[in-house]
Parts: structure tokens; sequence; C-alpha cells
């Protein structure tokens, strides 16, 4: 079924899905909407290499396996940046980028 | 147009119109949401590849966890209906040029570059299969235990951190 698609499509819709994080990181100004662009941008990453994994080198699973450790890293990531979040929000009462500006304990 | 093509093209045009949305809409939790769509619709790219393992971790992992977990910490610190004024037209224009210039770099590359692409059918890699060759120790490709362990300790001190950040003080 997916033989009638060119290896260059899915990899342009994968590189559209990556600059669209990059593009959020740089405008957003919300720790959250950081973090989404983030796992966009994680997510393109894995989307690439099950895809080279599936049309280059289809018997081998080494793509796979490095997708999975890529959506493991995304979810330690993910918990420890959000538990940071709350903690700011709870100690400046804001989540903005520009709020968070002492590093101070 | 066949039927995998239609499909295919259908749910490309659906993550890049959803991570669109997702990078500019003014709405935090309305964002979560286009966000949620994106990988949804990345996991049925998944089951259109064949990798139907790879999909179900996509699903469970990536939606089932980290979109929760977004949505809450969004429930804990934002007013739902508040908002976002518009990012300033300076930001604007430099993060849509570096994404436009490095996009279009991207895909010239792609469609210079000429893939060696494998056309024979290849049986479907099996749950047992993918264990086997994941932790596999004595043959040839020497299999990833270390990576799978030390992923898992990751996780845990990840863990572990997070409830530590996270809880409250006394």
């Amino acid at each position: 079924m997916i033989q009638e698609i060119p290896i260059t499509h899915v990899l342009v819709l994968s590189s559209f899905l990556f600059f669209c994080g990059i593009c959020g990181f740089i405008i957003r100004r919300n720790l959250i909407t950081l973090l989404m662009a983030v796992e966009l941008i994680l997510n393109a990453v894995s989307i690439n290499f099950v895809v080279f994994n599936k049309y280059l080198f289809p018997h081998q699973m080494e793509g796979l396996f490095f997708a999975l450790f890529v959506i493991g890293i995304a979810a330690a990531e993910a918990a420890v940046a959000i538990a940071l979040i709350i903690n700011v929000y709870r100690r400046l009462g804001s989540i903005q980028v520009e709020d968070v500006a002492e590093m101070k304990y | 147009m066949t039927a995998g093509q239609f499909i295919f093209y259908t749910m490309a045009f659906i993550m890049v119109a959803f991570s669109v949305f997702t990078i500019f809409s003014r709405n935090i939790l309305r964002s979560a949401f286009y966000l949620f769509c994106v990988l949804v619709t990345t996991s049925f790219l998944y089951f259109m590849l064949g990798y139907e393992f790879m999909a179900g971790v996509q699903l469970i992992l990536y939606v089932g966890g980290i979109v929760v977990l977004i949505v809450f910490s969004i429930l804990l610190t934002s007013h739902i209906g508040h908002k976002f004024p518009w990012p300033s037209k300076r930001k604007l224009m430099a993060g849509v040029t570096v994404s436009l210039a490095g996009f279009l770099l991207a895909v010239k590359v792609l469609c210079c570059y000429p893939f060696p692409v494998v056309h024979e059918k290849v049986k479907l890699p099996g749950m047992k299969e993918i264990g086997r060759q994941l932790l596999d120790l004595d043959t040839r490709h020497s299999g990833y235990a270390l990576p799978f362990e030390i992923i898992g300790i990751l996780l845990l001190a990840a863990m572990v951190g997070a409830i530590m950040i996270a809880k409250k003080e006394k």
C-alpha cells in the first residue's frame, strides 16, 4: 500500500512538521506552547527514522528502535518539563518566558 | 490515484494543517487539541507503513501520556478562555523566515538525492521478532540491550525528579 508513495513525499511532510516546530519555538512566549513545539520536532524526527527504515532497509529494524528511544526520551523530557513549569507557576504566578528571569532558588 | 495514495495525501494535508494551527492558535487548550490531532495522524501513518507496534506505542505514549500531561498542566496553570496576543511583527517575521528557509533547503536536498529504495515485498515484523532483535546479544547484530536499560534508568530518574520538583514544600 505504501509502495505507491515516493519516499521524498513522506520526507517533505516530516521536514515540514520539523520546521513548523522550529517556527513555533521562535514565535511563542508561553512555556507550555514551547514544549508543544518541541514535541512536534521530536515527532517529525521519529517519522523520519521509521520511514528510512521502511523504504531503505526493510530487512532490519534499527530505525524502529531509534524511534522507540526517541519516544521514550520525549516522555521523560515532558514529565520533567511539566514539573518545572508547575513549580515556576507556583513561585512566580506566570509561565510567560519573559517573567522567568531569575534562576535563584 | 489509488486508495492508498488518497489516504496518504489526505493524512498529509491534515498533518500540515493541524501543525500550523498548533503553532498559530491563540487559545492554548485548542493548540493542545491540534497537537493531539497531529500525533494521532502520525500513528495512522505508522499503521500504513505496516509497523503496528510502533503505531500502538505512538498512541499510548504520545497521545495517551504526553498530551494528557500537557492538558493537565494547562488546566493547572492557565485560564481557559484566555487568548494570547499576537506575537510581535519582528518575531513573527524572524520565525517564519528561518523555518521557511530551512524547509526550502531541506526540500531541495531531498529532491536532488537519489534514495536507494528497496522495492521487494518484506514480511512485516511481529512482536516476537521486534523483541528478539532489540535485546539480542549473541548473533551478528548485537542488539540494543544496553540502550534499552539506560532508557529504563533515565525514565525512572526523570519520574523521581519530576515528583521531587513538583511536590509541595512543607
